[in-house]
């Protein structure tokens, strides 16, 4: 963690902690930080990162004009099968 | 008859045969919500006129011949991040706190489609990140067993509800272990199935290349027929699911022959070390004697780079939910934090007064770990581990049929010892993430007690896609030593 603020990481986590938190999470990561640590010992060279197990393919659809409908029962805040959210441009 | 003494199968078919109905086994279900649910807290919501109108409707397709599957007519939860049409779906999370799905997820569908009757949706630890169901936003579930323990997690109130007989079986999820560990501290079996057996569609994203919904139940029996009724479904045009892997041989229970003959077990030395309790270690190695005894080629190897693979899959389960967890932004699904100035300010307070501590210290590591200078060192160098620690099990079913080990290092803890120190928290993962990161399937079966009278369970490992071999095993394994029974009985 040296040299990483928890201020940089929580604007990448889009997450603001209290000063209680922030002082808390930072002494958790650095112990899970250490525990991670471990995998530096063992010698990776030339094995390929493996992402998934198995090959995985995308799935597609046809882009088509829907109702939405029901999929968008429980958005906090919608209008006229839109999404409403706080003003973006002053 | 006492109906709550059946398993699943044997209820269906006493339904089949007609001797009760599915709305008398929901009733009976019901009534045992009603009578112990205040002491354990196995369900974060329950449905009780749902699950009587759709008892009703399954019980006349029943009459009329239209449904004829061994789980015709069984009540079942499902845990709480599986997403139900026009029920909440919660992930025990204030963030999703008012969420009810428009969509279903497939392999619940599946299950609705064979008849089985959705009661409600169980607890679980929040986002699934937890091995206690003390995350959960909506309180813990205790273990039925002996409630001053945590039922284990993050599939606790599933496995809980199994084994207090609040259902005839649920669905759980497993990450890195949320299936088998819960079925090992309660004392029923669990089933975490090979990765793309089952649809992920409508499950809510974890950790996408590690997860998989499975069953737990009173039985092998039980779980083979729930995992056969809910796999796959999904082709051609219906896909949904870019992870779901086509597979013919999904005919589960017809493996469940108790054989052991020939079967070639392995017991990986580095699982039985430090860290395991010595009674843990008893129980086990007694079901392995079991196996012995009755004709399996039972011997010691060493599997290699066990130490790596909790290390591993704390980065990896960390990055893909930092990723997945972005959606929720206060905009499309469930809570939004009011009096935010700006856009930004909305994201951030949402998100910061909607996730609990565990998903926030989780989000936090998996943005580090991804970040520039250290996506490197850390993601790629984890994802680099779990290619060897892949190559170590496909050694190692180039010569055994099953692995033998733990689910656990120890029995169920009690409330409230474990959640303080993460570091201890996860290492308590150690002999069932690995099955995870190589996308194996594995069985939690109850193979004793920890000598306080707390269930332990026995996990078998199996090859990818090898489930009918694990199921074989697990199966034979619990008509030779009698299926387990949660210490304290079904009805106290």
């Amino acid at each position: 963690m040296s040299g990483y603020s928890m201020g940089r990481l929580e604007s990448l986590a889009q997450i603001t902690l209290s000063e209680e938190e922030r002082e808390q999470a930072a002494e958790d990561l650095e112990k899970m930080l250490g525990l991670i640590g471990k995998l530096e010992e063992l010698d990776t060279e030339g094995v390929e990162p493996m992402s998934h197990v198995l090959p995985v393919q995308n799935v597609f659809r046809e882009d088509l004009e829907g109702e939405g409908g029901d999929r968008r029962c429980s958005v906090p805040s919608g209008r006229d099968g839109m999404f409403v959210v706080p003003r973006t441009f002053q | 008859m006492d109906l709550l003494s059946l398993s699943a199968v044997e209820l269906g078919k006493a339904i089949r045969e007609g001797s009760t109905t599915a709305v008398e086994a929901t009733e009976a279900v019901l009534a045992r919500i009603e009578a112990v649910e205040d002491r354990f807290h196995c369900y974060v919501t329950v449905d009780r006129a749902g699950a009587l109108d759709k008892a009703r409707i399954v019980q006349r397709k029943i009459e009329e011949g239209q449904l004829n599957g061994p789980l015709a007519g069984v009540p079942m939860a499902v845990k709480d991040n599986l997403c139900t049409a026009g029920m909440r779906t919660t992930c025990g999370s204030r963030m999703l706190d008012a969420f009810v799905p428009g969509y279903t997820a497939e392999a619940v569908e599946n299950l609705e489609r064979a008849g089985a009757v959705l009661i409600g949706k169980t607890n679980m630890d929040e986002f699934a990140m937890g091995s206690t169901t003390e995350t959960s936003f909506y309180g813990p579930t205790l273990n039925p067993c002996s409630p001053g323990h945590v039922p284990g997690g993050s599939s606790g109130g599933s496995a809980a509800a199994v084994a207090a007989g609040e259902c005839f079986f649920a669905l759980g999820s497993d990450t890195g272990g949320s299936i088998r560990q819960p079925a090992s501290h309660c004392g029923v079996v669990g089933l975490k199935p090979t990765f793309g057996t089952v649809s992920r569609y409508g499950l809510v994203a974890y950790g996408s290349s590690l997860e998989q919904a499975g069953p737990l139940g009173r039985t092998v029996e039980d779980c083979a027929a729930v995992l056969e009724a809910m796999s796959g479904g999904e082709t051609g045009q219906r896909r949904k699911d870019s992870t779901l892997v086509s597979r013919e041989d999904m005919d589960f229970t017809s493996a469940l022959r108790p054989e052991v003959k020939n079967l070639r077990i392995g017991i990986p030395r580095d699982y039985f070390g430090e860290g395991l309790d010595r009674r843990v270690k008893e129980a086990v190695l007694g079901a392995a004697e079991v196996f012995r005894k009755n004709g399996a080629l039972v011997e010691e190897f060493d599997l290699g780079f066990t130490e790596y693979a909790v290390p591993a899959y704390y980065v990896i389960a960390s990055a893909e939910a930092s990723s997945n967890l972005g959606r929720f932004d206060g905009v499309k699904y469930g809570f939004r934090a009011e009096q935010a100035r700006d856009l930004q300010q909305m994201y951030r307070q949402t998100r910061s007064r909607g996730f609990g501590t565990e998903v926030k210290r989780r989000i936090l590591l998996g943005s580090f770990v991804l970040s520039a200078g250290y996506y490197d060192a850390c993601y790629l160098k984890a994802l680099r581990a779990r290619a060897m620690i892949k190559t170590a099990f496909d050694r190692a079913f180039e010569r055994y049929d099953c692995i033998l080990g733990p689910v656990a290092p120890t029995a169920a803890p009690r409330v409230g010892e474990g959640l303080s120190d993460p570091v201890r928290m996860y290492l308590g993962d150690i002999y069932t993430v690995s099955a995870n990161l190589a996308g194996l399937p594995g069985i939690c079966v109850p193979c004793g007690t920890d000598g306080c009278g707390l269930p332990v369970g026995l996990q078998l490992v199996a090859a990818c896609f090898q489930e009918k071999k694990l199921l074989r095993s697990a199966y034979a394994y619990e008509c030779l030593k009698g299926a387990g029974k949660c210490p304290e009985e079904k009805n106290p």
